[in-house]
């Protein structure tokens, strides 16, 4: 290899390399500003903000779904399989929103705990499947069970 | 490192001279339509009509027969730009530099057809058209990189400083490629997380898979197609004092 063309290549992979180290520092320091949300655990450990809107995700825990009163209003938990947090929401829930799947939901605590969520958004997973082969799944797993 | 052997060098040589690239890529161009004609076709009917509703999204997900080749292709297309860049700001080639801005205006719109299939999901899915999670915002972020390097291109009247800026700026873009790829993994984000690219066995059923596969080698031809066609364009405007084209256009009159 030439020398010029050795120095050339020499310089860009410095640069991108630069460029990679300068963007990860940044990316570290901002860390918690791009987590989009919140989990449970966050919230129960006091890690959430207190007084402002911010986004709480996780796993709507299955028969934890109830209306309380005639109204729109619905009141489930949420978890990450270590955290709980009881959540609020009075509107129109997405089509994917069931129990035993992930959602976000935009709002903020009250004074006892509970999140009172403005707007709730359904986390879709990344499984692919026919309805017979979940439906298979299933029973497997509940003969599993059984045993 | 630099040992290659002199055949392959000597193939690198012959692929990088305008007039051969010309009439081989002519001769190449009816195999790849028909190809491309072939995978599509194969991988809409697979993915529309063939493949099974899901248990969740019902019909809804067969955007992603769209989508995530689409997707992919906006990240492929990317590292071809900054890679043939870098080719053509070290080696000076000019062939190089003629791929890397050819493929930009590809990747933009692939970058856009990600975007826009994927708002058209998120809203009936999701319950929302847009978030700011890190993953779209990144892939966002590519669509203004692709848009960056056009404009750079077209603002420079020297062709020559043009696809040396550009070269630049592709290459600093490169660190946002990981970021995209790895934004559902290092943050929490309303995206999920990848299916078919993860190291165990994908979460997809084999029979949604295929059609997707076959999609994703469609949206490749297609790459391969379109770029053939710009970057013959672009050889020829810079070209056009040449002898190979004066001699080419000449006989093209006879």
């Amino acid at each position: 290899m030439k020398p010029a063309r050795k120095q050339r290549l020499i310089l860009i992979s410095l640069m991108v390399i630069g460029v990679a180290i300068a963007t990860g520092f940044a990316l570290k320091s901002f860390n918690e500003n791009l987590m989009y949300f919140f989990s449970t655990t966050d919230v129960v450990a006091g890690k959430a903000p207190k007084d402002s809107l911010f986004r709480l995700g996780g796993m709507v825990i299955k028969g934890s779904v109830e209306r309380p009163g005639d109204g729109m209003m619905v009141r489930f938990k949420l978890t990450d399989f270590s955290k709980e947090v009881t959540v609020e929401y009075t509107g129109i829930l997405p089509d994917l929103f069931r129990e035993g799947q992930g959602i976000v939901a935009h709002g903020k605590l009250n004074a006892q705990g509970v999140f009172i969520a403005e707007e709730v958004l359904a986390k879709h997973d990344e499984n692919y499947m026919p309805p017979e082969v979940k439906a298979s799944l299933k029973t497997k797993s509940l003969s599993e069970k059984g045993q | 490192m630099f040992l290659v052997p002199d055949i392959v060098v000597r193939f690198f040589h012959r692929m990088a001279s305008p007039p051969h690239y010309y009439a081989l890529t002519q001769r190449l161009m009816p195999w790849l339509v028909t190809v491309f004609v072939l995978l599509t076709l194969a991988g809409l009917y697979g993915g529309l009509y063939l493949a099974p509703a899901d248990y969740q999204q019902g019909d809804s997900y067969r955007i992603i027969y769209i989508h995530v080749p689409a997707a992919w292709m906006s990240l492929f297309i990317y590292m071809v730009m900054a890679i043939a860049g870098a080719i053509g700001l070290i080696w000076r080639i000019k062939l190089a530099e003629v791929v890397a801005i050819s493929s930009a205006p590809i990747g933009a719109s692939f970058t856009f057809i990600a975007l826009f299939t994927g708002s058209l999901w998120g809203k009936p899915m999701w319950g929302t058209w847009w978030v700011w999670d890190a993953r779209l915002t990144s892939e966002l972020i590519l669509l203004f990189l692709y848009l960056g390097v056009i404009g750079l291109y077209g603002a420079i009247d020297d062709k020559k400083i043009a696809s040396k800026a550009v070269a630049i700026l592709a290459l600093v873009g490169v660190v946002n490629i990981p970021i995209i790829h790895y934004s559902v993994e290092w943050w929490n984000t309303l995206h999920q997380g990848p299916t078919v690219t993860k190291m165990d066995k994908p979460s997809i059923h084999v029979s949604m898979l295929i059609p997707l596969l076959l999609m994703a080698l469609s949206f490749k031809s297609y790459y391969l197609i379109a770029l053939m066609q710009r970057s013959r364009i672009e050889l020829l405007k810079r070209e056009r004092n040449s002898q190979w084209v004066k001699t080419m256009i000449l006989e093209a009159d006879k």
